[in-house]
């Protein structure tokens, strides 16, 4: 424990002279991974509420047949900026945030093995997420070209698509830069006998998932480079009359679009992994083959994206390997989702905000890995493309998955964070505010998916009105939900009771057995000797 | 005593080199902002864009000199060990890595290309609903390309540029073992050498570019195989560029007096990816120039 007084005593050090910045210039110029931690989840949540805006938007058309409140171009722009940036700018830097402020406590380092470039990752952020607002502004609006910005649509649209794809180029250098500090943290911080095999499993799976981006990252700014000289440069990569094609945009896209969805999901994973037995007062179940479980959706995940185009007229040689390497996927999913259940089985269960939110995530995530697994299947998907099923599927994994596994990580380590707790009762309306309203919002969308309704176009057809009226009174509620959220970690930060050293009896890793609540500025000075 | 030096070497270093908050990397972020705005305004005809690029390259220059300042400041005045050596070598090896993937995809797009589109736009079902008469080759600017245009031919230039590029990597090899045996002449000379092929293959890659255009009639815009061969190509000659930018860095940081034999990581890390740019030639000579 002399580690910790140690780091204590450098803490008020620390605090006096920020380097010598203070006020605003302390947060632009720190070097310090809690204060990008904490950057990092208020800009996710800031451009969660914008997407989330955008999405109460959608569902305000969607209400009734006909149309309300926007024209059908706008109401592509919308679905298109609010899948980008809730993509980009809300789940991935979310995690991005958990794993600042949790890597190097976790693995017991003093902080990012690069923290000027962790200072740049996050700043990055902001003015690539401008950009993309900004092209809302431009002439011919935002791009309403889909979130997958697909070839030929993006050869027609406006100045927006240009600052879209720039906006895309730089938010792809912050998550290279941000992976290879993490990788680097990783591999080459941790204290003496951290072995890998002994780290937390949040870290685990945030060190595959930041190889994953780094290997796919790139690969999006080369389709959007190509669509950019497509666009101005006379370049035929995507034009058939100049011998290339189309389907080649959506080829390299989703050759970074399926690694992009594990990156998404795994960090949820990880966060799922440690809160599990937590509440379960019992080791999780399985450590290595949740290691090599993750390691083997990674692997899998670069063989498999072609399932997202089963109709652009693919051989049926190709459609049957993508459709049997996708199902595959499911196996060392499966594992993964037995070794929670067996974590919780004979445990000491409570159900506190952050276990309620896990189980959630458990329930809803495999819900949504069942809807993946009929898609997977080419004779359904070919039915089912571009339908509400899709869209239902989708946010099952992206809100139930990894939105549901980061409320959970939010109010598991609040305490750690800010030394104070939140308000117990409020948490848990505010996570069954959100289950409830969630589902009503997409489990319906299965129905009318099943039934035929396309996505992406604002009027349908008046059979499907019911189910449209109850989805979006669930879209409304759930972001009145996110409401409710904001005010809870305000008081919490503000005027929450003082967190207890262990609030959690069943938390286990280094930030809870060898630092004090609230974490000290620096953590671990010197490293400490785990055993 | 070999005891003690013993147990020195397996005590660990204790402390990590945390980095003092600084104002660079905000200022990284506004230059690329500046010019991602500049551009998207000349890309659509706006001329008044070039000011914002200006500004934001200014910027950037400014930014990379300060910034790489200070690192090479801390560096040569030993903050950095070899618990912080690992991590420049990891951290370097990845943004390798991810290059890698960026070429690969427009490697990919090449083979796409080949074996897949150009290809299918000559079936009977394209001949008949398309482009009749159209008939697979390559290399081929596609059917809806009507001038006429020779390919760039693999035993002129190109084959003098890899044997170009492989020497330099040769000489920078070279160059390292005399910076690890401490000869500065040699090191500077072997050095000198590398930037000056590097330097070489630029001028002949531009010389190539302007035969391409002038004599070739082979152009960005010529069809799938004038994007590949370009956007290759010019991605590659940017990092040969900069590589070369680099080089020249480090050789006056020799000239200064910089690194330690046992101790020269940003020599290292320039070597690797000086290396890299030259397997990444020799995909592209193979895959676009010869085959």
């Amino acid at each position: 424990m002399s580690a910790v007084a140690d780091t204590h005593g450098h803490a008020h050090d620390a605090h006096g002279h920020h380097g010598g910045y203070s006020g605003i210039m302390r947060w632009i110029t720190t070097t310090n991974h809690k204060d990008i931690g904490t950057m990092y989840l208020w800009f996710s949540f800031v451009m969660f509420s914008i997407g989330g805006l955008m999405a109460v938007m959608i569902r305000m058309e969607l209400f009734s047949p006909g149309l309300q409140f926007f024209n059908p171009e706008f109401f592509n722009q919308l679905t298109t900026m609010h899948g980008l940036i809730m993509v980009f700018g809300a789940i991935m830097p979310v995690f991005v945030g958990f794993a600042n402020w949790l890597i190097p406590m976790q693995i017991g380092a003093p902080d990012m093995a690069f923290a000027r470039l962790n200072n740049w990752s996050f700043w990055l952020l902001p003015f690539a997420a401008s950009l993309l607002v900004l092209s809302f502004f431009m002439p011919g609006g935002a791009p309403g070209v889909g979130w997958t910005m697909y070839a030929p649509l993006t050869a027609q649209m406006g100045m927006g698509m240009d600052f879209t794809i720039f906006a895309i180029h730089i938010l792809g250098m912050s998550s290279i830069l941000g992976s290879i500090n993490i990788i680097t943290t990783i591999l080459n911080m941790r204290a003496p006998g951290m072995t890998l095999m002994k780290m937390p499993l949040f870290c685990w799976t945030w060190l595959i998932t930041a190889y994953l981006l780094v290997a796919v990252m790139p690969v999006l700014a080369g389709a959007v480079t190509m669509t950019l000289t497509d666009r101005h440069f006379g370049t035929t990569f995507f034009n058939a009359a100049g011998g290339g094609d189309p389907v080649l945009y959506q080829h390299i896209f989703w050759f970074f679009g399926h690694p992009e969805v594990y990156i998404i999901a795994l960090p949820g994973f990880g966060v799922i992994s440690q809160v599990i037995p937590a509440f379960s007062r019992k080791p999780l179940f399985g450590y290595a083959s949740m290691v090599y479980a993750t390691s083997a959706i990674a692997i899998l995940s670069f063989i498999v994206w072609a399932h997202h185009m089963y109709t652009v007229g693919m051989p049926v040689t190709g459609q049957l390997f993508f459709m049997y390497a996708t199902t595959l996927i499911a196996v060392p999913t499966g594992v993964k989702v037995f070794n929670w259940v067996t974590t919780m089985w004979k445990g000491s269960l409570t159900f506190e905000t952050p276990m309620l939110f896990a189980c959630g995530f458990l329930f809803m995530f495999t819900l949504g890995g069942f809807t993946g697994l009929v898609l997977a299947l080419v004779p359904v998907d070919i039915q089912l493309q571009d339908t509400y099923y899709v869209v239902a599927h989708f946010h099952y994994v992206m809100v139930a998955g990894a939105l549901f596994a980061a409320f959970a990580g939010i109010y598991f380590w609040l305490p750690k964070w800010t030394g104070k707790m939140y308000n117990e009762t409020l948490g848990k309306i505010h996570f069954w505010l959100t289950m409830i309203f969630f589902n009503m919002i997409f489990f319906v969308q299965h129905f009318l998916g099943l039934a035929g309704m396309p996505r992406r176009i604002p009027d349908y057809n008046l059979m499907f009105e019911t189910w449209n009226k109850i989805s979006s009174l669930g879209a409304f509620g759930m972001g009145l939900a996110q409401l409710l959220f904001l005010y809870i970690v305000v008081s919490c930060i503000r005027n929450g009771k003082p967190a207890a050293q262990l609030p959690w009896e069943g938390a286990d890793s280094l930030e809870w057995t060898h630092l004090p609540t609230p974490a000290p500025y620096h953590s671990f000075e010197t490293p400490p000797v785990v055993k | 005593m070999a005891h003690v030096a013993s147990t020195q070497a397996q005590v660990r270093q204790q402390h990590y080199s945390v980095p003092q908050p600084m104002p660079w990397p905000i200022m990284g972020s506004t230059s690329l902002f500046l010019m991602a705005l500049g551009a998207a305004f000349v890309f659509n005809d706006m001329r008044a864009g070039w000011v914002s690029i200006a500004a934001g390259f200014v910027l950037l220059l400014y930014m990379m000199v300060r910034w790489f300042g200070e690192v090479i400041r801390e560096s040569e005045g030993g903050r950095y060990g070899r618990w912080e050596d690992v991590s420049f070598r990891w951290g370097m090896s990845f943004f390798i890595f991810s290059e890698v993937m960026f070429f690969g995809a427009f490697f990919g797009a090449l083979f796409w290309a080949r074996v897949y589109s150009v290809p299918d736009l000559a079936t009977l079902e394209s001949q008949a609903l398309l482009w009749s008469g159209f008939s697979a080759h390559w290399p081929s600017a596609g059917p809806g390309f009507a001038e006429q245009f020779s390919p760039m031919s693999a035993w002129g230039i190109p084959a003098l540029n890899t044997l170009l590029l492989l020497s330099s990597g040769v000489t920078v090899t070279f160059a390292h073992w005399n910076l690890i045996a401490n000869q500065r002449g040699k090191l500077l000379l072997w050095l000198a050498a590398t930037v000056a092929l590097g330097v070489t293959f630029i001028c002949f890659q531009a010389y190539e570019y302007i035969h391409a255009y002038h004599e070739l009639n082979l152009k960005l815009s010529t069809g799938v195989y004038g994007s590949t061969f370009f956007m290759l190509t010019g991605f590659h000659g940017f990092h040969v560029t900069l590589g070369a930018i680099m080089l020249t860095v480090i050789w006056f940081r020799c000239l200064k007096g910089h690194f330690k034999p046992d101790h020269h990581f940003a020599f290292e890390g320039v070597a690797w990816y000086w290396h890299f740019v030259d397997v990444v030639w020799l995909g592209l000579f193979i895959f676009v120039y010869w085959l």
